[in-house]
């Protein structure tokens, strides 16, 4: 942010689009999480990530003023949203809730047309321009062919995106969303978030949500809340929470493991004695290593450089993983270490077809299980009898 | 353009059904007046006396009474309905009516035993008084039981209980107030004068004048209360208003009519298929429409299918009304499985 300098020394709420000054959220006047700080600028996306009943949905509602706030001021473009009038409020701010809307006799276009209520008259009849907007926020969002559908008959995916172009026409310029992509497959999570990302682009429009989908708030969100229960553990850029076994730890994995580089996950390792050693590389042993894991068998790998793709994979599953400093050649012992591996497994699978020129130390290890007679050779993954190598 | 033309129709449908049905049960009774006799009279010529007596002192406001207190209900039927998010909502059920009943029932004891003569506004007031009372227990059940038909039961059981006190004071009442407190406590349009209705026109139009203004709100309300407090909507006034404004539409009615059951229940879902949307802008004026062809027409029943003797109302609405209220659980229940 090359403006934040500039900005220094001035106060928090006129620095920052929107902000929560020492909000304290929760129910019935007892506090669930305290001195909620949260400085967003205009257009940001903020994710609310953490553990389920971490009170994402609490700081959401709270935020959205569903929830009375136990303490502290939220800020918006630098007024107190407490002071603000509903109507003033209805056209700043969206939100899509994870609670169903309810709708009787209500077609898909109705439901959309919901949104322009703050900006109707006294009894609610849409203008010109009112359905011009409706029409629009519907295209947008790709649902103008079911726009005569009843909104109770379509599907989840349909729905949310329904829900969408609602919050859409409301014309806002921040929203808020609990857990929008849940229900949605993954060509529609893809396309709701390029949405959202489109209308943070051209409208400037800021977004509050929470999403289960790690791997897609790793992506798409400018800043990233962490909740955990009771207190907010982190708030920042996606760089300084993705890294260091940090999600791990915020949502106390102990079956399984999260690579926070790649925001992918991998089931728990097998444990025990490794019984296969896998020679793989650029690639060609994620899919073996998924594979054992399933089988619950305990393997080896190696020697894989530390920036290879299988390498977060075997690090994840293998009980051993000879690795390797990339861009660096690999040393003798590495070598010796992995043989001396190859020899305590009843077998060895080779992933790899042909050597490079910068794989000479696979190659050995290849020879050497083949001497051994230990060696399967995976040709392709489809090809008879190789679906399951280790079983032979 | 299909959905305007269908609200039309539907209005027009409702609007001549109600004409209609205002213009027969003028003319159809134990003595028959024909229908250009009516406009005879109306437009200011002589006629019989003895059907002039009949047409201005007995059918003409009974018919009016009708007209807008079978309005009145459905309306009151359908702010209850929003209120609850509650397809089976309505005064009678929620027990309010009977609320409303025992209220009237001991203040008109009370009074009448003092030699006291019981105004309108008295009755409407002890009304009011008593359907805010059962309100009252029905919102604290409605905190305590989220179960849409555990509410209903709880309304019931409300009933129920206001009807039995009721009962009571019915029965030691003086023996001339008896018969006419009796026949008011099942639920009758009969008796109705012209200051009865000139008073009850006053109030239902009134709340219903109240309630029109709603009809924006109270859209935003249909979408469930996140959604409207989100798009501007004061949720603690609108359900404080519509607590009362479903109050007074059922107090009123009680006060004139007596307790009739079905009609608020019933009406505003077959207002709602008729027009084909929940828009209250639309479903506010049509159910009044409704309520009002759906009592003419159950009035009309009840003076004359065993004439000279009377059935109470209520039994006519119920065996119009129950069937619909059947009607709608099954529809719901099948569109869940859907």
């Amino acid at each position: 942010m090359g403006h934040d300098k500039k900005k220094q020394g001035e106060s928090p709420v006129r620095k920052y689009y929107f902000f929560t000054e020492k909000m304290s959220v929760g129910y019935n006047r007892k506090p669930l999480i305290e001195n909620i700080e949260i400085g967003l600028d205009k257009g940001e996306i903020l994710t609310l990530i953490g553990p389920n009943g971490a009170g994402k949905s609490t700081v959401l509602k709270s935020i959205a003023g569903q929830l009375a706030l136990i303490g502290g001021t939220v800020w918006l473009d630098g007024h107190s949203v407490r002071l603000m009038t509903g109507a003033e409020l209805s056209k700043k701010m969206a939100v899509l809730l994870t609670q169903r809307l309810r709708s009787e006799l209500m077609t898909c276009e109705d439901v959309v047309a919901t949104g322009r209520y703050p900006y109707t008259g006294r009894f609610g009849i849409l203008s010109k321009k009112d359905r011009i907007a409706v029409k629009e926020a519907m295209e947008l969002v790709h649902v103008d062919d079911i726009s005569s559908h009843d909104f109770n008959r379509v599907s989840d995916g349909q729905r949310q995106r329904v829900m969408l172009a609602r919050a859409i026409c409301q014309e806002p310029e921040i929203i808020v969303l609990d857990e929008p992509t849940s229900y949605l497959d993954i060509k529609h999570k893809l396309e709701f978030l390029s949405v959202l990302q489109k209308l943070q682009r051209e409208k400037g429009l800021t977004v509050i949500m929470s999403l289960h989908e790690l791997e897609l708030a790793a992506k798409v969100s400018d800043r990233i809340l962490c909740i955990n229960g009771g207190y907010v553990d982190k708030f920042g850029r996606p760089e300084e929470i993705f890294r260091q076994g940090y999600i791990a730890k915020l949502f106390g994995i102990s079956s399984g493991s999260f690579d926070d580089e790649n925001a992918d996950m991998e089931l728990a390792a097998p444990c025990g004695e490794a019984k296969v050693f896998v020679i793989a590389g650029n690639g060609t042993g994620r899919n073996i290593y998924r594979g054992l894991q399933r089988q619950n068998i305990a393997f080896a790998t190696g020697i894989l450089f530390q920036n290879d793709l299988d390498y977060p994979v075997a690090d994840a599953l293998s009980v051993c993983c000879i690795a390797a400093e990339s861009f660096e050649p690999v040393s003798d012992d590495l070598i010796l270490k992995a043989k001396e591996k190859i020899d305590r497994c009843v077998s060895v699978i080779c992933c790899r077809q042909t050597f490079g020129t910068f794989e000479a130390a696979n190659r050995e290890l290849y020879e050497y299980a083949l001497q051994s007679g230990k060696l399967t050779i995976l040709k392709t993954l489809k090809s008879e009898g190789t679906d399951r190598p280790w079983q032979k | 353009m299909g959905r305007k033309a269908r609200y039309i129709a539907a209005f027009l449908l409702l609007a001549t059904g109600a004409a209609g049905l205002c213009v027969i049960n003028i003319c159809v009774g134990s003595v028959s007046i024909p229908v250009k006799d009516i406009f005879r009279s109306v437009s200011g010529h002589m006629i019989d006396r003895t059907k002039w007596r009949i047409l201005w002192d007995i059918r003409l406001p009974r018919t009016l009474a009708a007209l807008i207190l079978g309005g009145a209900l459905a309306l009151s039927g359908y702010l209850l309905q929003t209120f609850f998010h509650n397809p089976i909502a309505g005064p009678f059920v929620l027990g309010i009516s009977s609320g409303a009943k025992m209220t009237v029932a001991l203040t008109m004891v009370f009074l009448m035993g003092r030699s006291v003569r019981v105004g309108a506004a008295a009755l409407i007031s002890a009304a009011f008084f008593g359907a805010m009372v059962s309100m009252g227990f029905v919102l604290l059940m409605s905190y305590r039981v989220s179960n849409m038909s555990m509410l209903v039961v709880s309304g019931v059981m409300i009933g129920y209980i206001c009807s039995a006190v009721t009962e009571f004071v019915v029965t030691f009442a003086d023996d001339a107030d008896i018969v006419n407190l009796h026949n008011w406590s099942r639920g009758s349009f009969s008796g109705m004068t012209w200051d009865n209705v000139a008073v009850m026109a006053g109030v239902v139009s009134a709340a219903f004048t109240a309630v029109f203004l709603l009809s924006k709100p109270l859209g935003a309300y249909q979408l469930g209360e996140a959604y409207a407090r989100n798009l501007g909507v004061n949720i603690m006034l609108l359900r404080t208003l519509l607590v009362i404004l479903s109050s007074v539409l059922s107090a009123c009615i009680v006060a004139y009519a007596g307790p009739i059951s079905f009609v608020g229940l019933a009406a505003p879902h077959l207002v709602k298929s008729l027009l084909g949307t929940a828009r209250p802008v639309l479903m506010i004026p049509a159910c009044f429409l409704g309520g009002s062809v759906f009592c003419l027409f159950c009035d009309l029943l009840a003076r004359n299918m065993l004439a000279p003797s009377e059935i109470s109302i209520s039994a006519v609405t119920a065996v119009f009304g129950a069937p619909v209220v059947l009607w709608v659980m099954i529809k719901r229940n099948r569109e869940k499985v859907l």
